[in-house]
């Protein structure tokens, strides 16, 4: 068993941020439906409590280790081993305070566009946001599952309720990808399970050494589930529908947290716990991470729908980000971290955008805009913000990941850190013509008439821009949360499976 | 010849159930409020329930065995009468057939259920068996002035008669070769005579299987199962789609792991196919059916097939996943059919599919019972359906069975498009007409009960796990 940190804040932080909410939605319940406001302020206030409470985890953590930290362990179900074990690590811990604050802004975001079924609406937000922050902090591969799981019922509420015209459709298709992906990695839990002496205990697992079919084959099993989530290319074809149905706040929770589990998944278990199928299988997950680059910006050339545009975006930007992940070096692998974190802000922050803008005109349609910077130039300004961090612009976050990435991608391939370069001349196409078509060039009398963003709506995108500074500026704030994790996984993935059986080897000589 | 008196007390819940269910059945002649009647069967079961603790033993020369895992099955059936009463009280006044004899049958087809699960012998096993079987026969026609409940009696007769022949057929096949109809003599005599592979002992386990598969609704013996579950009473439905099931599956695992254990390499390549058409037929034309009854008749055929995954694994585990499937498959399941029976109303049957459009406009509570109780049929945590299935799973993997395990959970994806069909019509679609629905207090009590199962159990599964476990021996 290795080495952890247990909490020593005085309370269970990691199950507060993860039932407070929870907790939330079931006193929403109490709220009659016909109040409305109350119910909106208190799903506020509770979204805030939680940001702040997992402030000290921002402040508290130790840098300076790779091992485990804030870590609760209770006996869940002893008859099968399985605890409730929580924990964070470099990987995890900015995820965990991206979901915290992403929430607040999908609050601030909703406030008037939701007018039906309002209460069950903030019920569903804040239990997506416990089942998202639970996914990031658990450290047992069954409560893991539990919570990747738990969460797609809030979600296929959010787009399906709430969503756009088309949204029975975009729900049932992003439930089903995810459910047979998460399935089949259900089977392979099991077979991990049974095969390590029937323990769930992550970290315990990756210390361990599987016979090389065995981790073939999980790897595969793990792949369908996290590369559904990822979207990895030819799997994304959920996502641009889920994006472009769902309510901006289900679009924002999708670009920025939930799509990154997908990845988180490769980070935290694909790697460490099957390294030897991981490195073999590194071909064919940079072709698939090229593939999605290329094709991905390819297809928002071609997108009229500003939604979709921005979705196919996503699937090009995780494109980069599972390109990072399996370049398999340091700089790799925090480029692609960070980029994750970077893509939540910057995408989340364009959905985010567009609700505003859609809230005013009821259309997505990009020939219905036009000359919106002379209407809202307030807006548009902070719109060019975004676009030229999701460009990745020097200066703003999306340059340091994509940076990171194509030098870690360099070094593991040369032509993919070539091809994957081109992708980014690509996005610089398809979003400046975007913000072309839409601020720019006559004003669509559509538009005429619109106000500029009130003062809720600049609190909700005022975050995301000085994260988009402050990582751009000054990265190592947060680089520095995963070097030694990223170090220690690296470690783990180019040795693992090599001291295991030479030890075992060992004992089994001695033996005889 | 001297008589010795056998010893009794195993025997007792069966005794005391056998009083009770005629007290309430004679009951009727002089008590006029049926609701009365209704209490008194649920009084009855729970006061049955109390023996279970101390009847722990073998008696009748092990026709009669009383042990935890008997006695977990006949916590289910207990749990099964207590929910289907409960459900049934203004239900079956709605249909006009507010009658006293309907608890009468309940307890009497329960008292087989226990008979079953208590068997040792494989006429004592077939006792029971037709005890429940008849009763069940009648609350499937109980609403006689409507044809579908008609149909639904008769088909499930017919074809349940079909399957007492097979297992008649079976038994004496098994008595003809080893002179025994006792379970635990048949295992050593198959050992001890090495009639492992015997072509005629394979044949009558074969017949053995076709009459359980009948009892649990497995493919391809399921065909009377929509037509049965459509056209009975809806709370008779929900009755019969766990108390039966589970009885089966009480008989097929004393048989087949105890009885027919030294050839589970004949039995396992035979229900292995059956689990996977169970699986696969039952989840796929659930997606075509649209009226709620037939969809949940076969979403009920598929929980049987991933249930025979337990069943193949052999193991101890596996078995004890099977329990701990039906205990959670009956919360789940009559929770589902209790919100049913709640749509139907004076001169309205909804169950149709679409009768469930907007339904989280016009009765959000009610939807939102509904969704999780779908939601855990589908099987995703945090709910109780969720746990059940991981532990099915888990010890058919744990046998060998990976690649069994992999089809199960492909169907078992498949099947959330059907049951997100509902949630879809709930919450997703605007009611057409304001749909009323029937409350009342013991309905809501049943509600909750369920409710507080699926949720608990999804969420802290340990008791019934480690009760399941405990329970083998």
């Amino acid at each position: 068993m290795e080495q952890v940190m247990t909490n020593s804040l005085g309370f269970p932080i990691l199950s507060t941020l993860i039932f407070l909410p929870v907790a939330g939605a079931a006193l929403l319940l109490l709220i009659p439906r016909s109040r409305e406001g109350l119910i909106r302020v208190f799903t506020l206030l509770i979204s805030v409590i939680t940001f702040i409470i997992s402030l000290p985890l921002f402040t508290q953590f130790d840098k300076s280790t790779h091992i485990m930290q804030f870590v609760e362990r209770r006996q869940w179900i002893p008859a099968w081993n399985i605890n409730y074990s929580l924990g964070l690590d470099g990987i995890s811990i900015l995820f965990v305070l991206l979901s915290t604050l992403v929430i607040i802004l999908c609050v601030l975001i909703s406030w008037n566009a939701i007018k039906t079924k309002t209460k069950e609406f903030y019920i569903a937000l804040l239990i997506v946001e416990g089942a998202m922050i639970g996914v990031f902090c658990a450290l047992d591969f069954f409560l893991f599952y539990i919570f990747w799981e738990a969460m797609l019922i809030p979600m296929y509420l959010l787009i399906g309720v709430w969503g756009g015209p088309n949204r029975v459709y975009a729900a049932v298709k992003f439930f089903l990808y995810t459910l047979v992906g998460s399935v089949l990695m259900l089977v392979g839990i099991i077979v991990l399970y049974l095969y390590s002496g029937k323990t769930f205990d992550i970290i315990e697992l990756s210390n361990r050494v599987y016979p090389y079919g065995m981790q073939l084959w999980l790897f595969w099993a793990f792949f369908a589930a996290f590369a559904v989530k990822v979207p990895m290319f030819p799997v994304h074809t959920w996502l641009p529908d889920a994006h472009t149905e769902a309510p901006t706040a289900g679009s924002v929770i999708l670009a920025a947290v939930l799509i990154k589990m997908g990845a988180y998944g490769f980070l935290r278990f694909s790697l460490p716990i099957l390294p030897e199928a991981s490195r073999a299988m590194t071909p064919a997950m940079m072709v698939l991470s090229v593939v999605a680059i290329i094709y991905g910006g390819v297809i928002c050339l071609a997108q009229t729908d500003l939604k979709r545009l921005i979705a196919y975006s996503s699937v090009s930007h995780m494109g980069f980000v599972t390109l990072g992940i399996f370049a398999l070096n340091i700089q790799g692998l925090e480029g692609g971290i960070l980029q994750m974190v970077n893509h939540g802000i910057v995408t989340g922050a364009l959905f985010l955008s567009v609700g505003i803008i859609y809230d005013r005109t009821h259309t997505r349609q990009i020939a219905d805009y036009g000359g919106v910077a002379s209407v809202m130039p307030l807006y548009a300004s902070l719109f060019s913000v975004f676009t030229l961090a999701s460009i990745g612009l020097p200066s703003t976050n999306g340059f340091i990941g994509e940076f990171l990435i194509i030098l870690g991608g360099f070094t593991a391939n040369q032509w993919a850190g070539v091809l994957a370069a081109t992708g980014i001349i690509i996005g610089a196409g398809y979003m400046l013509w975007l913000y072309q078509r839409v601020f720019f060039m006559e004003t669509n009398p559509k538009v005429a008439a619109l106000h500029d963003m009130d003062m809720r709506e600049i609190i909700t995108l005022l975050p995301m821009v000085v994260l988009i500074f402050w990582i751009g500026i000054y990265p190592d704030t947060f680089l520095g949360f995963m070097h030694k994790s990223v170090e220690h996984l690296i470690d783990r993935v180019n040795t693992g499976g090599v001291h295991g059986p030479t030890i075992a080897r060992t004992i089994i000589g001695v033996m005889k | 010849m001297q008589f010795m008196m056998p010893d009794l007390s195993p025997l007792r819940p069966e005794i005391i159930m056998t009083v009770l269910s005629m007290a309430v059945l004679l009951s009727d002649l002089v008590i006029k409020r049926k609701e009365t009647i209704a209490l008194l069967s649920i009084v009855s079961v729970v006061a049955v329930a109390f023996t279970f603790k101390d009847s722990l033993g073998i008696t009748f020369n092990g026709m009669f065995i009383s042990d935890g895992y008997s006695t977990f099955f006949k916590l289910i059936f207990v749990l099964n009468v207590i929910l289907t009463v409960l459900i049934s009280i203004k239900y079956i006044g709605i249909e006009k057939v507010n009658f006293g004899e309907y608890y009468g049958l309940i307890l009497f087809s329960t008292l087989g259920m226990m008979i079953m699960a208590s068997a040792g012998d494989l006429i004592v096993l077939y006792l029971g068996l037709e005890l429940m079987a008849l009763s069940t026969y009648i609350l499937a026609g109980f609403i006689r002035y409507d044809v579908k409940s008609n149909e639904a009696a008769i088909k499930y007769f017919l074809l349940g008669a079909f399957a007492s022949a097979f297992l008649l057929y079976g038994t004496s096949l098994i008595y003809g070769l080893t002179g025994t109809t006792n379970l635990r003599a048949i295992a050593d005599y198959i050992t001890q005579h090495g009639l492992a592979g015997n072509p005629a002992l394979t044949l009558a386990m074969v017949f053995l299987v076709v009459a359980f598969s009948f009892k649990i609704a497995a493919v391809p013996f399921h065909m009377w199962t929509p037509d049965a579950y459509e056209g009975a009473p809806t709370s008779i439905t929900a009755f019969m789609s766990v108390g039966p099931k589970a009885a089966g599956f009480a008989v097929m695992g004393r048989v087949l792991l105890y009885a027919l254990y030294p050839i589970k390499p004949q039995w396992t390549p035979v229900l292995i196919p059956i689990a996977i058409l169970t699986m696969g037929v039952g989840n796929i034309v659930a997606i075509s059916q649209t009226n709620i009854k037939r969809m949940l008749a076969y979403s009920s055929i598929a929980h049987a097939g991933y249930a025979l995954l337990g069943i193949i694994a052999g193991t101890a585990d596996g078995l004890a996943s099977v329990m701990n499937y039906m205990m959670i498959y009956a919360f789940m399941n009559i929770g589902a059919f209790a919100v049913i029976i709640m749509l139907r109303t004076e001169g309205f049957k909804g169950d149709n599919i679409t009768d469930y459009e907007g339904l989280s406009k016009t009765h959000p509570l009610i939807a939102a019972f509904m969704l999780v109780f779908m939601f855990s049929l589908t099987g995703i945590p945090p709910t109780a359906g969720f746990m059940g299935k991981f532990y099915l799973f888990m010890s058919a993997i744990n046998a060998g069975y990976t690649w069994v395990v992999v089809i199960a959970v492909i169907f078992s994806a498949i099947s959330a498009y059907f049951y997100l069909r509902i949630v879809m019509y709930m919450y997703m679609k605007e009611p057409k007409e304001t749909v009323a629905i029937t409350t009342s207090p013991s309905m809501g009590l049943a509600l909750a009960i369920t409710l507080a199962g699926v949720i608990l159990i999804g969420v802290l599964p340990a008791p019934v796990v480690n009760l399941a476990r405990i329970a083998f021996p």
